[in-house]
């Protein structure tokens, strides 16, 4: 077909918004309950790992999508030619910043599901609960490792969110871009908080 | 007159054809107010002996105009694309850095082949088309403020400054750049040349097309006559949201 680049960049654009990154507010929402203690931690973890048909919700909506966009995103990231040396405009280095953190994130989020929902799968844990992020969490540079993570990953989905914004025509005019950043930006900080505590809970 | 002549200094990056390897060779001019790149090119094509007193070749550089309409002599001016003809050695740090911009294949030294650009226009259909087997009579009318508006998108002059700050056009992606996509923006703002906004819609919904944007906005940042270009991206990425379901189920709207 002569527009499937044209349809892929937009499935990209769409997948990374419906359903990964709703995927990801509920999923740092659901961490937050570690606040609350190791029980309440549990419940949640419990509950949502037995959903009705899991295993379909896990495909449709994280798997299958998450490895479309991480694989055609990485062959966007390396088909440009990055120059935020002597283009420093902002917009250019959050286009930077989107490629490298979307990069990262294809080995943080394959390390993190190798060290978790992996080994529920394979039986070497029953669950995926509070003591299992505990203790991977206890060695300081694991915490640095998944900090780093969480705050790329909501990065990605804000900058992601703004450039969706654009993608689809929704946001048009110079003003309307700017006060979406704004708007992601905000995102940025909540969806950071939300994670950053939630890890912070843990330790 | 009591201090000693001031001078300028340039770094040229050059090449002798485009097989060759490219070099940098500098030059050392005597300054002149108001001197801007081109008075300075043409200096050194008048007396072309480099910093080391060896007799060179001329610079070969590309320009027409000289008052920033044409966009002939666009190149890299200390890191960034622009027009030499208004780069004002006054405004420049020294040594003033010159080479082309490699997005476009090099002739020699400065000059390079924008043929891409007026290949995208011609694959976009950036005209309107106004020939019939008889006299087609006037076309309708345009509202003078839209006149006003389109105007402003009117202005590019081809000169591949957006092209060349773009990080997503390059020898690995086939993307058009921004000034062809604006320019199918300003045809479909046209009266007339609304009456084949479908086909350009399509056209860039194609291959190296309206998708291949990343969003890193160098171009509006660099356009000379700034032009709202990613304002045009984002407006045409909302006509072909509209036009990929208008093709795919079918619309008594299709033109």
């Amino acid at each position: 077909m002569d527009n499937r680049e044209f349809l892929l960049r937009r499935l990209h654009s769409l997948l990374g918004i419906i359903p990964i990154g709703l995927f990801l507010t509920q999923h740092l929402i659901v961490n937050h309950f570690a606040t609350q203690g190791v029980e309440a931690f549990n419940n949640a973890s419990h509950f949502m790992a037995n959903l009705p048909f899991v295993i379909f919700l896990e495909i449709f909506v994280i798997y299958l999508p998450i490895m479309y966009h991480a694989f055609y995103g990485v062959y966007i990231a390396f088909t440009s030619k990055n120059n935020p040396g002597h283009y420093s405009y902002l917009r250019n280095l959050l286009f930077v910043a989107q490629r490298y953190t979307g990069v990262f994130l294809v080995v943080f989020i394959a390390w993190h599901v190798f060290e978790t929902r992996f080994q529920v799968a394979i039986g070497n844990a029953a669950e995926a609960d509070f003591n299992m992020m505990a203790n991977i969490l206890d060695n300081p540079w694991m915490l640095a490792f998944y900090i780093v993570g969480v705050l790329t990953a909501t990065f990605h989905l804000s900058n992601g969110l703004w450039s969706f914004l654009v993608t689809w025509g929704i946001t048009q005019s110079e003003k309307a871009q700017r006060y979406s950043t704004y708007f992601t930006l905000l995102v940025f900080l909540v969806l950071s908080v939300i994670g950053i505590r939630a890890l912070l809970a843990f330790v | 007159m009591g201090e000693a002549a001031k001078t300028v200094i340039f770094e040229i990056e050059r090449r002798d054809s485009t097989e060759k390897e490219s070099y940098f060779e500098k030059f050392e001019l005597p300054y002149r107010p108001n001197m801007n790149v081109i008075s300075a090119l043409m200096e050194i094509r008048r007396n072309p002996v480099n910093m080391e007193g060896k007799k060179t070749t001329p610079v070969n550089w590309d320009m027409n105009c000289l008052e920033e309409v044409c966009g002939a002599c666009s190149m890299i001016i200390n890191g960034k694309a622009r027009q030499s003809c208004t780069a004002l050695v006054d405004q420049l740090e020294q040594p003033i850095r010159l080479q082309p911009m490699k997005t476009f294949p090099v002739v020699r030294d400065l000059v390079v082949d924008r043929s891409r650009m007026f290949d995208s226009l011609k694959k976009v259909k950036a005209w309107v088309p106004i020939d019939g087997t008889h006299d087609l009579g006037e076309g309708p009318r345009m509202p003078e403020r839209k006149r006003q508006w389109a105007y402003e998108l009117s202005k590019c002059m081809t000169c591949g400054v957006c092209l060349e700050a773009c990080p997503n056009v390059n020898d690995k992606s086939d993307f058009i750049g921004a000034a062809p996509l604006s320019q199918v923006r300003l045809m479909n703002a046209h009266p007339t040349g609304a009456m084949n906004r479908d086909e350009r819609l399509n056209a860039i919904m194609g291959e190296g097309g309206l998708a291949s944007c990343g969003n890193s906005q160098n171009c509006v940042e660099s356009c000379p006559k700034g032009i709202p270009l990613t304002t045009s991206i984002a407006a045409l990425n909302r006509e072909t949201t509209v036009q990929m379901f208008r093709n795919f189920f079918g619309s008594d709207h299709a033109v």
